[in-house]
């Protein structure tokens, strides 16, 4: 059995089914982070393992033990909230001793134990502060220092670098993963941002609407996403609808928009588990992620395309190209060579084994990463 | 070009921003003036008149009203009551108002509406008619004192002393307690309660040692009003007290209207108004200077 395991818990708020049969097992020393865009249910998961939130139906397990209907303030969960939630009226060194204090432990090892959290966390000389004293990134490593110090089976993070600035979050970021690699504490973050679940984390579990549609590493997550949804909420990636022409061997042929393109036609397995081979008549979606395009000269690759947007993206190039599929995204890497000029002409090229293959039609939803904030 | 721009290296920026503010504050600030510093400014004047029984007011300066109530016990006993029933009011009102609050901000809508306007619903009734009320329910003929000779007690006469005063006081005084806790309990992040159940705290301790504190600088302006509007109360203490249980409101109005003896009632009035300012003033100091570097 696993150190936390989720097992079939659902939420329900009136008709409404916040978090549905969400199931996960979490080892021992491992970090999590729950991933998806807002009102996926992540938090309410969340919530629901620190014990502010009742289960409605399946049950909870802390390294063996049922905690399933176990109060809030005696399950010993850290958690880092998303305000951080420090307490306005006493100082760093009694915020960080307040877990130690409500556990009854003794005045002289108190004292150590805290200051050696805010050690943990480069804090040590403001122990005598006030919350308000500090700033966004140092309140942050007090309510990570306050979780951390009463040494909980399972720490938890809810969005907890969601209100810093984008320099101090991924600063952050690598500290947070140092910290826990440090103290080995289990655990689970929720996030909406796939950059921060992605650099952190050992697995990463993505929630859509309530349910978990992938639990996998984060590179297998990227490299293979299960849905649709996952491939354009983790990242960019060009979807092209298609029609399975024929199947031979190893290799199928999809015409896409009348451009024939070969593929492995085992790749469906892998997409949507729904394995098997696939046959012709089959209607699909590729995926091409921007960074596996390549572009090539005018007149060479697979397709021809004309260059009608370019972004620079500091170490990387952006382009829109223009071609019979409509408007592809290709990045290449800011190599120092000169970009391509609007409306030159060139050739896109890919290898066949970058392609994703979805089955079924491509649902006309809104791009998931903007709904995300 | 410079009229264009708000840059502040302008030299017509800095004293138009000075201005500003004064100009924009004037119309109240005069209105203010006129309607609450004037009629003090005469009675601080009326108060230092000398009063003749036989001529009345005259246009002498003596300070011999001040030495009047200052040494006399009669009038120092009612301050001290005055004083005394105001400070009870108002540690009532923090024992039922701030429960109350807090109550009142984890209820969920529309519960929490409907007990919002009953809190609020005295102050749609005049205090008058809340001080009668008040007297018809414990009167000797009243519904209490029907209740106890049915019950084999005997009659209590209850109506015309200090508990009734305070009673009637707390009513009219608790939503001017409630609103400011309210306030400032709406303010509170809901998760710091939940951080401090999070590591072990119970909901008392996490009541008493993290709610309570942030929530005091509510509790503070709360009982400031509470107990400045009770040591000046005028329509409690005068349909409640009655005749017997003077406190400093009724005598003032006694000195005007009774005796006639304006200059006194003035010095009584003042005397009042300068005794709750510094018992006020001492009570936030005290309360806020702890808090003030925590909570800002």
């Amino acid at each position: 059995m696993s150190f936390l395991e989720l097992r079939d818990i659902t939420k329900t708020y009136g008709t409404l089914n916040a978090v549905s049969d969400v199931t996960l097992s979490v080892e021992k020393g491992e970090f999590v982070s729950l991933l998806g865009p807002s009102g996926c249910g992540k938090t309410t998961t969340l919530q629901m393992i620190a014990g502010f939130v009742d289960v409605t139906s399946g049950s909870i397990h802390l390294d063996g033990r049922d905690i399933t209907r176990a109060k809030a303030n005696t399950r010993g969960l850290g958690i880092v909230f998303q305000t951080y939630a420090l307490f306005p009226h006493m100082t760093v060194f009694d915020n960080v001793s307040f877990g130690l204090e409500m556990q009854r432990v003794p005045k002289s090892e108190r004292r150590a134990r805290v200051e050696e959290a805010l050690e943990l966390v480069h804090l040590a000389p403001y122990a005598g502060r006030y919350p308000r004293e500090l700033s966004g990134g140092q309140r942050q490593r007090v309510a990570l220092a306050r979780a951390i110090v009463i040494r909980p089976p399972v720490l938890l993070l809810d969005e907890p670098l969601s209100n810093l600035d984008a320099k101090l979050r991924e600063a952050m970021q690598f500290e947070l993963r140092d910290i826990q690699r440090k103290v080995g504490t289990t655990t689970v973050m929720v996030t909406h941002d796939q950059a921060e679940a992605f650099s952190i984390s050992d697995r990463v579990v993505v929630m859509e609407a309530g349910r978990i549609t992938q639990i996998d590493q984060p590179y297998r997550i990227y490299e293979h996403p299960q849905t649709e949804f996952i491939s354009r909420f983790v990242g960019k990636t060009n979807l092209l609808p298609g029609t399975v022409k024929a199947v031979s061997g190893a290799y199928a042929s999809v015409s896409l928009a009348g451009v024939p393109v070969e593929i492995d036609s085992q790749s469906g397995a892998d997409m949507g588990g729904k394995g098997g081979a696939l046959a012709s008549g089959e209607t699909v979606t590729l995926c091409i992620r921007p960074e596996k395009l390549r572009l090539t000269g005018a007149g060479q690759g697979r397709l021809p395309g004309r260059v009608s947007e370019r972004y620079f993206l500091g170490s990387q190039w952006l382009y829109h190209v223009d071609g019979p599929l409509g408007t592809l995204m290709a990045v290449t890497p800011n190599d120092g060579s000169a970009p391509l000029d609007l409306d030159a002409p060139v050739g896109v090229d890919w290898s066949p084994s970058v392609v994703r293959v979805h089955r079924g039609a491509m649902a006309e939803a809104p791009d998931p990463a903007l709904e995300a904030h | 070009m410079a009229a264009v721009t708000s840059s502040p290296s302008s030299s017509a920026a800095p004293g138009n921003g000075r201005w500003t503010p004064l100009f924009l504050a004037g119309p109240a600030a005069l209105l203010f003036a006129a309607l609450v510093l004037t009629p003090l400014v005469l009675t601080a004047l009326l108060s230092f008149n000398e009063f003749e029984h036989a001529t009345g007011r005259t246009h002498g300066f003596t300070v011999g009203h001040y030495l009047a109530v200052l040494t006399d016990e009669y009038y120092l006993e009612i301050f001290l009551r005055t004083f005394r029933v105001a400070a009870l009011a108002t540690a009532i009102c923090v024992v039922i108002g701030v429960p109350e609050a807090y109550i009142l901000s984890r209820m969920r809508n529309p519960w929490r509406s409907v007990f919002l306007l009953v809190v609020l619903a005295p102050l749609l009734v005049s205090v008058v008619v809340r001080a009668f009320g008040w007297s018809m329910l414990l009167g000797p003929e009243g519904p209490i004192n029907a209740g106890l000779v049915a019950l084999g007690f005997g009659r209590a006469r209850m109506l015309y002393s200090e508990g009734t005063v305070i009673v009637a006081l707390v009513h009219v005084m608790l939503p001017f307690m409630v609103i400011p806790v309210w306030t400032s309990l709406q303010k509170l992040d809901p998760s710091i309660e939940q951080a401090a159940l999070s590591f072990g705290a119970s909901r008392g301790t996490a009541i008493v040692r993290v709610v309570a504190p942030q929530i005091l600088p509510g509790i503070l302006s709360g009982s400031l009003i509470v107990f400045g509007l009770s040591a000046s109360a005028f329509a409690i203490p005068g349909l409640l007290g009655g005749r017997r249980l003077k406190m400093v409101a009724t005598i003032v109005y006694d000195q005007y209207l009774s005796d006639l003896n304006w200059p006194m009632g003035a010095a009584v009035a003042v005397l009042l108004l300068v005794a709750n300012l510094i018992i006020m003033l001492t009570y936030h100091r005290v309360v806020e200077g702890h808090y003030r570097r925590r909570l800002g």
